[in-house]
């Protein structure tokens, strides 16, 4: 420790103990551009409707974030949250409701247990292993297709109700996401499941040595991971209100992002998903400020990746007191 | 050493040093070595002798000294310019690489091929083929193989480092046998190895490093291995730790774990111990004598091959460390990179043992879990100011935390690995202590150290390891450092491998 000037010293070494400080300054920061840009476009709906396309890309962050603690990822997630919305929906018609909204969550649970079982016994690469069966799911969801296209799909009004609508000025989908969020933040904290998850990510070794056995936890964390990905599934098609075979599968990429973003490192036992949320907000925000650039649609990609990767560097760099 | 001035000497060190910060590893290493000479490198854990052999061969620059190789200072700066000038170093760890055959790794090091085949025949390994996978050669080929590479090239100083560990005794006598034909053809060779008795039948003399000097070049004669040992320990040999009046062994009932001929692989043949409750069991071993396997067999992490462990009359067997933790057998890891989550809280690590088993998946209750962590911190008197990461914290501290952990979860039998590598003298006392606490609170300890000259402050009885097998049990108040080098150098006499 050298006597450097204090002040900016102490700022960073707050901002290390703090990750998520800085996040919500850059947050904060880029609404401002945005306020700059368009005088008057923060306002009260503005706000909304952000938070309404945040919540299920935080959603599906979660499935990343928490498996990106055991330093794994899900891949499939999006395949599966795209599943239980279509199965849901073309199932509403002739199972009703309720009924049809179990049986949509059931392929996601069994994609998750699937990746559970190849993370946790086959000793796949979960990169590998949630690619796979992404891609089979994908491949299923087509076959699945061909035998209900005469039936065609209805989105219930309750989760169009949850997806779009509004209760004095906030948007219904709070009702689901704050209870999740809390549990979640909750759970990687305080449960015996969320530390070894953390103990997992940190050292495969040590948690065998202190009698953990690993393919428990994963088998459980993949298959949470599969039913959240539903969950988010149905929330999401009750937005859009338009089942189709790729539905969610643009948040796939996002949802990796947000969770890096927010701070979770990808080789395990760092990070939360507090960040997560906050990652989520930062980059539907960036969307819409590059979207109000009008520019060509290849620059504004160019420009998103760009922007991502000088956040997470920075972020890094800056939260990094390891030496 | 003044017998005979010519030849000259072909490789000749002197006043060799090396730092590492603050660390100190070698200050005064010195070795000659004439033409037809083969001599031996040897001494304790830490005494420096791999920073030496690794400055020797151009792995490590050397801070100060001289290197003279025919009369010649050198200065190698890679292991590739100490080929070039005829030193040619066998290590311990097969340096082949695995996914390609032999040719193409011939073809790497630029190894010419006939003599290469010559000299693997001539080792006693017969119908090798070029295109044989290193992968899927045993180990003992593997050592044969770099050895044949080694002597291919025609070195003139050959540096052999524990060249037989891994070998069969009739590849060993052939080793032996063309070293010393090799050396009788005025090739020098440095011959690093555990072994007396190797080092008795092929070595001229033996240079002796102790605290990264050179403390002794001895002739190798009969009855030379007492002074050798005595070099190796030094003015340790006059400190007496004080016993403890540790016969607290109980007097209740039989042993506590007993283990029957344990086997693992090759590297731990037969094992039999008796652990009592009340009791700390050293074991003393030099490396890779088959202690890592017997802790790991009875923690669970890997599976004996042979023989049994009864823990009170039932016998047990694990598949995994969890089971090995519900018959109360407890694991800190020799390396403690091993033991710990590093980015997390000491907290989160002493804790994880609490939360493993899916039962205990659910809320934590904060209070009582912070309850016996805390407690496990104020017994081991963990420095509290770096709670947040682990990898923060001394060396130390960070080995109390791998030992607090058990004692968060409730001590029943610890099994200790090296627990005071590294670390400084303090925290080494307040292990003992702790362990002496435990052992008379009716824990048992099963406690391996690489460092004799603590067996008598924190152990009841020592168990002896060579070769896999038990040479010796000693008293700790008879084992002084001297008795156990020679029971660990396997110079009892009985138990000897033939």
């Amino acid at each position: 420790m050298t006597d450097q000037p204090a002040p900016l010293k102490r700022v960073l070494r707050f901002m290390g103990d703090n990750p998520i400080i800085p996040l919500i300054i850059l947050l904060i920061m880029l609404i401002g551009v945005l306020e700059y840009m368009r005088p008057g476009i923060v306002n009260e709906r503005w706000m909304g409707n952000t938070i309404k396309f945040a919540i299920p890309l935080a959603m599906l962050a979660a499935c990343q974030t928490l498996t990106m603690l055991t330093g794994g990822i899900d891949l499939s997630a999006a395949v599966a949250a795209t599943i239980s919305a279509f199965v849901m929906a073309t199932q509403v018609p002739i199972m009703g409701v309720p009924l049809a909204i179990c049986i949509g969550l059931i392929p996601a649970i069994l994609i998750g247990l699937v990746n559970g079982f190849g993370v946790a016994f086959c000793r796949v690469h979960p990169l590998i292993m949630t690619l796979g069966t992404g891609l089979i799911g994908t491949g299923c969801l087509q076959v699945y297709q061909r035998f209900v296209i005469a039936t065609g799909s209805v989105v219930p009004d309750g989760l169009a109700w949850l997806g779009t609508g509004r209760t004095w000025g906030l948007p219904n989908s709070l009702l689901l996401f704050v209870p999740f969020a809390v549990v979640v933040i909750w759970a990687q904290r305080r449960t015996g499941f969320g530390r070894l998850l953390y103990a997992l990510g940190s050292n495969q070794t040590a948690s065998r040595i202190s009698g953990v056995r690993s393919w428990q936890v994963l088998l459980a964390l993949y298959a949470l991971s599969g039913l959240i990905a539903g969950v988010t599934g149905l929330l999401y098609v009750g937005l859009i209100k338009a089942p189709s075979l790729s539905l969610v599968n643009p948040l796939l990429l996002p949802s990796v992002a947000a969770a890096v973003i927010g701070g979770t490192s990808i080789f395990g036992g760092r990070g939360g998903y507090a960040g997560t949320i906050v990652g989520a907000l930062i980059l539907t925000v960036l969307g819409t400020l590059l979207t109000l650039m009008q520019m060509p649609e290849g620059a504004r990609r160019i420009l998103f990746g760009l922007i991502i990767l000088a956040v997470t560097t920075i972020y890094i760099r800056l939260t990094d007191q390891s030496r | 050493m003044t017998d005979n001035q010519n030849p000259p000497p072909l490789l000749e060190a002197s006043g060799v040093s090396k730092r590492f910060g603050a660390v100190v590893a070698l200050h005064d290493a010195a070795l000659r070595l004439r033409p037809g000479e083969i001599v031996a490198l040897m001494g304790a854990n830490g005494a420096g002798k791999s920073t030496f052999v690794k400055i020797l061969t151009g792995a490590l620059r050397r801070d100060n000294g001289h290197i003279r190789i025919r009369g010649a200072d050198t200065n190698f700066s890679s292991p590739a310019q100490a080929r070039k000038s005829g030193l040619i170093p066998v290590y311990q760890e097969p340096s082949l690489i695995p996914d390609l055959d032999v040719a193409d790794n011939l073809r790497l090091g630029q190894t010419p091929v006939e003599p290469f085949l010559h000299w693997v025949s001539e080792l006693g390994i017969a119908n090798l083929r070029l295109d044989d996978t290193i992968n899927r050669l045993p180990l003992a080929t593997l050592r044969i193989l770099d050895l044949a590479r080694a002597l291919a090239s025609e070195p003139e100083v050959l540096l052999l480092d524990e060249m037989t560990a891994a070998l069969p005794t009739d590849l060993v006598e052939r080793v032996l046998g063309t070293v010393r034909a090799q050396a009788d053809k005025g090739q020098a060779v440095i011959y690093i190895s555990h072994r007396f008795a190797e080092i008795a039948q092929i070595c001229d003399s033996a240079t002796v490093l102790r605290d990264g000097a050179t403390v002794g070049d001895l002739p190798i004669v009969p009855g030379v291995e007492e002074q050798v040992v005595e070099l190796m320990l030094g003015a340790a040999l006059e400190t007496n730790p004080t016993r403890k009046a540790g016969a607290a062994r109980a007097a209740s009932g039989g042993p506590h774990v007993q283990v029957r001929n344990l086997a693992v692989g090759t590297k731990l043949r037969d094992v039999s111990l008796d652990l009592h409750r009340g009791e700390v069991l050293g074991v003393v071993a030099l490396e890779g004598q088959g202690q890592d396997e017997l802790f790991e067999a009875l923690a669970g992490m890997i599976r004996p091959t042979g023989g049994k462990i009864v823990i009170d009359d039932a016998a047990v067997s694990f598949a995994h460390p969890a089971d090995a933790i519900a018959w109360g057998l407890t694991f800190v890891p020799g390396n403690r990179a091993d033991g710990l989550l590093m980015q997390r809280s000491v907290h989160e690590n002493i804790a994880l043992p609490l939360l493993a088993r899916p039962g205990k998946w659910g809320a934590i209750g904060m209070a009582s879990e912070a309850s016996r962590v805390n407690d496990a911190i104020a017994r081991l008197q963990i420095d509290t100011r770096a709670m947040g990461e682990v990898q923060r914290l001394s060396g130390g501290n960070q080995q109390k935390v791998t030992i607090g952990r058990w004692i968060a979860a409730g001590v029943d039998t610890l099994l200790l690995f090296d627990p005071t590598r590294g670390i400084d003298v303090r925290t080494k006392r307040q292990i003992y202590l702790l362990v002496r606490e435990l052992a008379a609170q009716g824990a048992s300890v099963l406690y391996y150290t690489s460092e004799l000259a603590e067996v008598p402050a924190a152990c009841d009885r020592v168990v002896v390891i060579f070769n896999g097998k038990v040479v010796d049990v000693i008293e700790a108040a008879e084992a002084d450092e001297q008795t156990l080098m020679r029971a660990a150098y396997g110079l009892t006499g009985e138990a000897l491998p033939a």
